[in-house]
């Protein structure tokens, strides 16, 4: 080796380096992490935002401003003739909102005669107080004629109001609560009637064009029917056709047909499956509109091929094995399946079952086509009688006009919400306690 | 008897022979099961199944024939006068018949004596039962509904025999059968065999089902308007399908519904392509295996929130706010404070659809990024390229085929999208192309053409299906071609 390569003399000072764009190159690095930073910092904080828009319009939902007044049940006013006896039915068409407006009226001072003031006062009671009197005296007619204090629904309008929803500085004429109306507020909140109390109601109550009285009581259990027939039917044949497609199907076009098939069906839109279920399990079948049963079903279509993949995955995670040393103990291959294999994978079909039913859980636009969007008070007793969904109602009140509205539409889509925490936290969960490695 | 209760029967039946069988077994191998050729407990299952699946297949078999027959026999019963109507008015008829019969179920036989043969009267009684009827039934009709149900009760009867009598021969021919060297286990598992391909079968009956359905309603759609309106009309304006109006014909042109839909889902794809990308880079390439374990999981998140949430968000939070805006910016521009972004636009359903499909695209690229196999990383890193110009140049060209297949199979999901276009996209039929202004989807309008009263025979209703499987066949092809491509992908490193 010759040092062949000699700067010329002179060349003491060291050789600028070539110039290989190594800053260019180096800040084109850094842009590139910022994007992706950037990208991913984005897709969280809209998370945020969403979860944060929804709780903060819904958490208010959960409670509930009431009057709580000395009522008097007048028998005037029930049965002025004393009629109940004979005709049951004086105790339910009697005035009832009339009896709560004389109470409010009288805590507040406002003189029988005054016409325009009473009016206000009515304005400012539910008018589900008419249901919830006549229950208390159809179930006990003993308290005619004496004085119970009696928690009252307060209007939609007084409700908004007394949790600053409406803005008390816009002029008088161009909001739904008068001033007038605000002082009484006040007033009744200074002497402890008036208050915010725990809002049962959203929980129990069925629908109601009353914002105050409107719950998701039968979307609840219209829910639950549906999820428990979706995870009757869907689990069972998504196990067996698992079963079959990973374990016994000879490998032939059948076969082959049938996979490219569930790999579709878990694409199609879920309108499609509401399509399905009207023209088949509606028209063709003659099954009721808007029963959970049809809703259940429908579901149960468009659950199958998540439950079904997560079900191949979780058996073909099984070492191969536990199979050969079944059957070299001289099971058969259906004993080997269902009493080694099947249990072995069963966390994982129970994950991916749970996941399946959150999804089912959340599902609207099936449900729409087949009469689901019903406006349903009544509870439905059982999955033939008509009923709504959870995410349904929360679409339904979606669309309603008024201001009080948008807070129980939150407050039942945190209600949702927290139900597909729990079952995704249940299915976590269920994955670390039983997952094996192998 | 009703057929919960035959259910119940031949359930309790199937317990029964389970233990009787099995028991039997054990008595003829004299208490050693090592004696049998299969564990008793197989013997016991196939007495069982000899028992009860005969009897079930006659019972559907039963449920299903028995009303066509009887249906034909009652209507081919009715007066000359009355076939000779057209085949609504028989089939309104043979309604009538059917609440009747029911309703006469209800009445007792005295209620039935003092009604006698005065229909109105007939109609009032009934209406006081719950049972509504749709007008005074004709004598004729009283007389069919009591040969209605005097033939249900007979079929009833017949059937109750029959499937009880088959699962007793079925549980006295196999009981016979149990011997040391009978195979009860394997015919048990041949039934339990059938069973699971029975199960994986339904795969193929929902989509033919799909497919058949639709065909059908949207062949009945077809037959009155024409094919080449619906596919090439520009115009969509269906009217109303108000009960009996056939004079109010509606045009129903696919084009500005198409139009709307693939808009709102390339304004979707911008938002979630760039978002969902850079974010599957980041997590596979550079973010440290924390904060990968935190941030995948709420970005999955995203995934898991119901659409209708999405919709929700965009009608009360993102709409007002992008209407707000635009007017604030109007009015620092112009001094007029008028909102340029109506509150639902393309922009508003799009935006939030992006959100929404943020997670599909980066957890499916994020799988195909991570799937690059570490030596081309390793080759371009030695070779003295940076990291980012190794995901570039190398990694990315390598995961491209299958980042398609992921992108298709979004924007299929996008195309397919219902509940945030129906809050937040509006409902007015357009074509034009400012993506501030309102515009409608296919899916909106599957959803408002069939919300509210039916009618199974108008082109209002119809014209649905024939949307339904516009979307189905633009989903399905999207969703093939896409698997086709990762299909092909694949193979190249396994």
């Amino acid at each position: 080796m010759t040092d062949v390569v000699s700067f010329p003399a002179g060349a003491s000072a060291k050789p600028a380096r070539r110039d290989i764009g190594i800053k260019r190159r180096y800040a084109a690095e850094r842009r590139f992490r910022a994007y992706g930073i950037a990208a991913l910092s984005f897709g969280i904080l809209f998370l945020f935002i969403l979860l944060y828009s929804v709780v903060s319009k819904g958490y208010t939902a959960f409670q509930q401003t009431m009057i709580t007044v000395p009522v008097e049940f007048s028998e005037q006013i029930i049965d002025k003739d004393n009629e109940r006896a004979t005709d049951p039915q004086k105790l339910v068409t009697a005035n009832y909102p009339l009896i709560a407006r004389n109470a409010v009226a009288k805590v507040l001072g406002v003189a029988e005669t005054d016409r325009s003031g009473l009016r206000a006062v009515n304005q400012m009671i539910s008018d589900g107080v008419r249901g919830q009197l006549r229950d208390m005296v159809v179930a006990n007619p003993q308290i005619i004629g004496t004085t119970q204090t009696v928690s009252l629904l307060a209007a939609g309008d007084i409700d908004s109001a007394f949790k600053g929803q409406i803005d008390l500085s816009v002029s008088e004429n161009n909001r739904k609560v008068s001033d007038q109306q605000v002082g009484w507020m006040n007033q009744l909140a200074e002497s402890g009637a008036l208050g915010k109390h725990f809002n049962t109601g959203i929980f129990v109550n069925g629908n109601s064009s009353r914002p105050e009285a409107a719950g998701v009581g039968v979307a609840l259990i219209g829910s639950f029917y549906m999820m428990l027939i979706v995870l009757v039917l869907s689990l069972p044949i998504g196990v067996a056709a698992s079963i079959y497609l990973e374990e016994f199907a000879p490998k032939n076009k059948f076969t082959d047909l049938i996979e490219v098939n569930i790999n579709n069906l878990a694409a199609v839109p879920s309108i499609v499956y509401g399509l399905l279920g009207l023209a088949v399990f509606i028209n063709f079948m003659g099954l009721p509109r808007s029963a959970s049963l049809v809703g259940g079903l429908v579901l149960t279509l468009m659950t199958l091929p998540t439950i079904i993949i997560a079900t191949r995955a979780a058996l073909k995670a099984v070492p191969p094995s536990i199979r050969a040393a079944a059957l070299g103990l001289g099971a058969s291959k259906m004993q080997t399946i269902f009493h080694h294999v099947l249990p072995l994978a069963m966390p994982g079909i129970l994950t991916g079952t749970i996941i399946g039913l959150a999804h089912a859980l959340g599902e609207t636009a099936p449900l729409l086509l087949i009469g689901m969007v019903a406006f349903v008070a009544n509870y439905p007793t059982t999955p033939m009688d008509p009923s709504t969904a959870l995410p349904v109602q929360i679409y339904m009140w979606a669309n309603e006009a008024e201001r009080a509205f948008v807070e129980r539409t939150s407050g039942a889509i945190i209600i949702l919400l927290l139900f597909l925490v729990v079952m995704n936290v249940g299915a976590i969960l269920l994955r670390r306690r039983f997952e094996r490695r192998w | 008897m009703s057929t919960p209760l035959i259910l119940l029967i031949l359930a309790i039946i199937a317990v029964v022979c389970y233990v009787v069988g099995t028991r039997h077994a054990l008595a003829i191998a004299g208490g050693l099961s090592s004696k049998l050729h299969s564990r008793p407990g197989y013997y016991g299952s196939f007495v069982a199944i000899c028992a009860v699946l005969p009897a079930a297949i006659v019972l559907a078999a039963w449920l299903i024939a028995s009303p066509l027959y009887i249906n034909s026999t009652i209507r081919g019963g009715f007066p000359e006068d009355v076939k000779a109507k057209s085949e609504a008015e028989q089939g309104l008829a043979f309604g009538m018949v059917n609440s009747l019969a029911r309703g006469m179920d209800i009445l007792t036989l005295d209620e039935i004596d003092k009604v006698g043969a005065n229909p109105a009267e007939l109609r009032s009684a009934l209406g006081a039962k719950g049972v509504a009827l749709a007008g005074d039934p004709e004598p004729y009709m009283v007389e069919s509904a009591g040969d209605l149900n005097a033939m249900n009760k007979i079929s009833n009867r017949v059937m109750t025999a029959v499937v009880l009598i088959v699962a007793l021969i079925g549980a006295g021919l196999s009981y016979t059968r149990i011997s040391h060297r009978f195979r009860a286990r394997n015919r048990v598992e041949r039934v339990i065999l059938g069973a699971l391909v029975v199960a994986s079968s339904i795969a193929i009956i929902t989509t033919i089902g799909i497919v058949m359905s639709m065909l059908t309603e949207a062949g009945h759609f077809f037959g009155r308007v024409p094919a080449w309106e619906f596919f090439f009309g520009t115009v969509w304006d269906p009217r109303f399908a108000a009960a009996g109006a056939a004079a109010s014909e509606g045009q129903f042109g696919l084009i500005p519904l198409l139009l709307g839909t693939l808009y709102i889902g390339f304004v979707a794809m911008l938002v979630a392509v760039p978002v969902g990308l850079f974010s599957a880079i980041y997590m596979s390439e550079y973010a440290s295996p924390k904060l990968r374990s935190v941030a995948k999981p709420l970005l999955e998140v995203l995934a898991g929130i119901p659409t209708i949430v999405y919709g929700f968000f965009a009608l009360t939070t993102v709409g007002p706010f992008l209407r707000d805006l635009s007017s604030s910016i109007n009015g620092i521009a112009t001094g007029d404070f008028a909102n340029f972004i109506q509150a639902q636009s393309v922009l508003t359903a799009g935006f939030v659809m992006g959100i929404m499909l943020i997670p599909y695209v980066s957890s499916l690229s994020d799988d195909i990024i991570t799937a690059v196999p570490r030596a081309l990383r390793d080759g371009s890193l030695g070779l003295g390229a940076t990291k980012s110009e190794t995901i570039k140049k190398v990694v990315m060209p390598a995961a491209l085929p299958g980042v398609v297949g992921a992108l298709l199979m979004t924007a299929s999901r996008a195309i397919g999208e219902t509940m945030i276009v129906v809050l937040a996209a509006g409902v007015a039929a357009r074509m034009q192309l400012n993506p501030f202004e309102p515009m409608t989807t296919v899916t909106v309008k599957i959803v408002s053409q069939l919300t509210g009263d039916l009618e199974f025979t108008s082109p209002q209703t119809l014209v649905a299906f024939a949307l339904g499987i516009t979307l189905f066949v633009i989903t399905l092809c999207l969703n093939i071609y896409a698997l086709f491509i990762v299909r092909k992908y694949r193979e190249q490193y396994e």
